[in-house]
C-alpha cells in the first residue's frame, strides 16, 4: 500500500500519480464497469440530444436521413425572431418568473420559520409530512384540484350559487391566470421548499441564541441577528438557482391550462417549442427556440453564480462540486 | 444589572408573564421543561396565550389548505349520483356511500388498461433507475480512481443543460422506441440530482469500514452490495420515491412519444377525461352509468393512492433530513 497520494489545492485526492496507467486500470476497472450504464444513458439522452441542437441550423424534415437535411444556417433564427408569438412567449415567461420570485419565493422561508418554531416533535413532523405531500402529486392532479375548488363548477362557485351570489370564473380568466399559476405553485411546492431552509435552521448553533438571550435580545432581535443571517447563504443559493432557471417555468403546468385560458396568456417558451415546433411541424424553428432558451439559460446560471461569488457566497459550484 | 437583562428579555414575549428577577427566567424555563420532552430551550420564553392561539390557527389553516381538495375528491368519488346532484356538483361530506364509480372503472376499459401501463412503467422504471444510480453513485464515491474527475464532470455538467424536446424526440425515434413503453422509461431513467444525493450519502459513511473491507481483500462489488447498499437504505428509499413518483406522474412524454392511445398511462387518461372533460368510454353493459363526476373523481383518487401508500414509509426519512444531510455533506 505504498502509494503516493496527490492532492489538489482543495486538499482533495486527485490521483495516485506514481501508479502506472495499466495498474490503475486493472485496479479500478470494476468501478468503471459500474458507471457504464449511467454514462450510456447520459450520452444517449442528454449529450447526443445536445449535439442534436444543430437541427436549429438545418432545414430539418423528419423521416429523411439526418445528414440529408440541408443547412440553412441562421434562417431559422431569423424566422424565430420575426415571430410575434415567440416574443410573447418570452415576455410571458419573464413575467411568470418575476411573479414567482416576488410572491412564491418568500413563502417557503416563512413556512420554515413557522415549522421550526413548533417545539412538539410530533406536531412538527406531522405538519412537515402534510406540507411535503403535494410535491409528490402530478400537475394533472393539482390542476384538477384547483378546478374542483376554484373552477367554474368548483366548490367555491357551488357555495356562491347556493347563497345567491354571482359565480366567479377564476380558472379561465386570462388576467387572473398569472395569480392562479403562482397559487398552484405555492400549493404544490411551498411546503417542499421548506426542506432546505429547515436543514439550515437546525444547523444554527443553539449557543448563539442562548448568549443572545443572556445579553437581552428578544425574540424579534434573535430572529433578525441570528436566524436570518444563519440561513442567508441558503436563501442566496436558492435565489441564484431560481434566477439561473428564469426561462423555465413549469412546462406541464402551462401545457395543461393553455387550452382553457388561451395561448396569449399561457404561452411560455417551453410550450412555444412544443406547439410551434412539434405540433405545427416547424421542427427547426422549434429547436432554434429551444437552443435560444438553453444558451440564455446557461449564461444566466453562470452569471448568477459569478454574482454569488462576488458577494462572497458559495454559489452552486461549491455546493455540488467536491 | 442582572435583573435589567431579564426584564428586557421578557419584554420580547408579548403577553408573557413578567419575570421580575433574572433567576425567575431560568426557573420558569426549567419548570416548563419538566412538563414534557418538547420543552423550549432554556433561554426560551413561554409564549403568551395570544401567540399560542395564532400558532394553532396557522397550524390548522395550513393543514386544511393542503387536505381540503383531497376531501372533496374522495367524498365525491364515493357518492351516489343523487347525492352529487343534491350537493350541486361536488360533495364535501358524503351522505350516501357508493363504490359504484370504482367498480365501474376497475372492471376493464380505458382506466384499467392505463392503470396497468402506469404500474408496469413505474415498477420497471424505478428498478432500472435505482440500479443505474446506485452503481454510478458508488463508483463516483471512490475519489482518486481512474478517470474519476472526468466522469464526475460528465454527470455534473448535465445540471447546466436544459433538456431540449425535439432533439430528444429525434433520438428516441432513431432508437425505434416510439410507441413503446421504453420511451416512457429510458429517457428519464437517470437523474443527476438523485445520483449526487446517493453519492453524497455514500461518501458520508464511515470510510474505515470500507478501508477495512478492502484490506481484507474484498472486491468493489462485495463492498457495494454488502456494505454500501445496506448502509444507504434510507437514501435509496428516498431516491426510489423520487424516481417512482416521477414515472407515475409523467404524462408529457407519453403525449409526445405514444400515438397509440392503448398504451397511455393513467395521468394522460386523467388529463383527457378530467381536465378536458372528454367522454370516458367504458364497457357499457346496458346499466345506467354512474355520474361522470363520481367517475372522474374516482380516477383522480386512483392516481393518488399509490403515492399515499408509499409516502408514509419514506416521509420519516425526509423529515429526519436524509436528503439535505447528503446534499450538504
Amino acid at each position: 500500500m505504498a502509494r503516493t497520494a496527490v492532492t489538489d489545492r482543495h486538499g482533495e485526492l486527485v490521483a495516485y500519480r506514481s501508479v502506472p496507467f495499466v495498474t490503475r486500470l486493472r485496479r479500478d476497472y470494476p468501478l468503471l464497469v459500474m458507471i457504464v450504464p449511467a454514462v450510456a444513458l447520459m450520452l444517449l439522452f442528454i449529450y447526443i440530444p445536445l449535439l442534436g441542437n444543430v437541427i436549429a441550423f438545418m432545414d430539418y424534415v423528419p423521416f429523411v436521413p439526418f445528414l440529408d437535411n440541408g443547412w440553412v444556417w441562421f434562417e431559422n433564427f431569423e424566422r424565430l425572431f420575426a415571430d410575434g408569438d415567440f416574443w410573447l412567449a418570452l415576455a410571458n415567461t419573464l413575467v411568470f418568473t418575476a411573479l414567482n420570485l416576488l410572491l412564491f419565493f418568500p413563502i417557503p422561508v416563512m413556512l420554515a420559520l413557522f415549522v421550526h418554531s413548533l417545539l412538539h416533535p410530533w406536531l412538527r413532523s406531522f405538519l412537515q409530512s402534510v406540507l411535503y405531500l403535494p410535491h409528490f402529486l402530478s400537475w394533472v392532479i393539482v390542476v384538477g384540484f384547483f378546478q374542483q375548488t376554484l373552477g367554474s363548477a368548483g366548490v367555491l362557485n357551488q357555495f356562491l350559487a347556493q347563497n345567491g351570489l354571482d359565480p366567479v370564473n377564476l380558472m379561465q380568466n386570462p388576467e387572473l391566470f398569472k395569480f392562479m399559476i403562482v397559487g398552484q405553485t405555492v400549493w404544490k411546492e411551498a411546503g417542499w421548499g421548506t426542506i432546505i431552509f429547515l436543514a439550515a435552521l437546525t444547523a444554527i448553533d443553539d449557543a448563539l441564541y442562548e448568549s443572545a438571550a443572556m445579553d437581552g435580545a428578544g425574540v424579534g432581535r434573535r430572529l433578525w441577528h441570528i436566524t436570518l443571517p444563519g440561513i442567508r447563504p441558503i436563501i442566496i443559493l436558492m435565489l441564484i438557482l431560481r434566477l439561473g432557471d428564469a426561462l423555465s417555468v413549469g412546462f406541464e403546468q402551462f401545457l395543461l391550462q393553455r387550452n382553457s385560458v388561451g395561448p396569449a396568456a399561457a404561452e411560455v417558451l417551453d410550450t412555444y417549442v412544443y406547439y410551434h415546433g412539434v405540433v405545427a411541424g416547424n421542427w427547426s424553428v422549434g429547436v432554434a427556440a429551444g437552443l435560444f432558451k438553453g444558451v440564455v439559460g446557461l449564461i444566466l446560471i453562470l452569471a448568477a453564480n459569478k454574482f454569488a461569488h462576488l458577494l462572497g457566497e458559495d454559489g452552486i459550484y461549491k455546493s455540488t462540486r467536491r | 444589572m442582572r435583573s435589567d437583562t431579564a426584564a428586557r428579555a421578557s419584554d420580547a414575549s408579548p403577553a408573557g408573564t413578567p419575570t421580575p428577577a433574572g433567576t425567575k427566567l431560568t426557573a420558569e424555563a426549567t419548570q416548563f421543561r419538566t412538563r414534557g420532552k418538547y420543552a423550549p430551550p432554556i433561554w426560551g420564553h413561554r409564549p403568551g396565550p395570544l401567540t399560542n392561539i395564532l400558532r394553532v390557527v396557522a397550524f390548522v389553516i395550513l393543514i386544511a389548505l393542503v387536505l381540503f381538495p383531497f376531501l372533496i375528491v374522495v367524498s365525491t368519488s364515493l357518492s351516489t349520483g343523487q347525492a352529487i346532484t343534491d350537493a350541486g356538483g361536488l360533495v364535501v361530506i358524503p351522505t350516501e356511500i357508493s363504490l359504484e364509480a370504482y367498480t365501474r372503472i376497475l372492471t376493464g376499459g380505458v382506466v384499467t388498461q392505463s392503470l396497468l401501463v402506469s404500474i408496469v412503467v413505474t415498477a420497471a422504471g424505478t428498478a432500472i433507475s435505482l440500479v443505474v444510480t446506485v452503481l454510478a453513485a458508488y463508483s463516483l464515491s471512490r475519489v482518486g480512481t481512474l478517470w474519476h474527475r472526468g466522469l464526475l464532470m460528465t454527470v455534473l455538467l448535465t445540471f447546466l443543460f436544459a433538456p431540449s424536446i425535439i432533439p430528444l424526440y429525434v433520438v428516441v425515434q432513431g432508437l425505434g422506441m416510439l410507441d413503446t413503453l421504453w420511451a416512457l422509461i429510458l429517457p428519464t431513467s437517470l437523474s443527476a440530482f438523485n445520483l449526487v444525493i446517493v453519492r453524497g450519502f455514500i461518501m458520508n459513511l464511515p470510510p474505515e469500514l470500507f478501508e477495512a473491507a478492502r484490506i481484507d481483500g474484498a472486491s468493489e462489488w462485495w463492498v457495494l452490495t454488502r456494505l454500501a447498499v445496506p448502509l444507504s437504505k434510507s437514501v435509496i428509499a428516498v431516491v426510489g420515491l423520487f424516481y417512482g413518483v416521477t414515472y407515475w406522474n409523467a404524462f408529457f412524454n407519453a403525449m409526445l412519444y405514444l400515438r397509440d392511445t392503448s398504451n397511455w398511462p393513467l395521468q394522460l387518461v386523467l388529463r383527457t377525461y378530467v381536465l378536458q372533460g372528454a367522454p370516458l368510454t367504458l364497457d357499457n353493459t346496458g346499466e345506467i352509468p354512474p355520474p361522470s363526476q363520481a367517475v372522474q373523481m374516482a380516477v383522480v383518487v386512483i392516481a393518488i393512492i399509490p403515492v399515499l401508500l408509499v409516502y408514509p414509509f419514506v416521509q420519516r426519512h425526509l423529515t429526519k433530513g436524509v436528503l439535505t444531510g447528503a446534499l450538504k455533506g
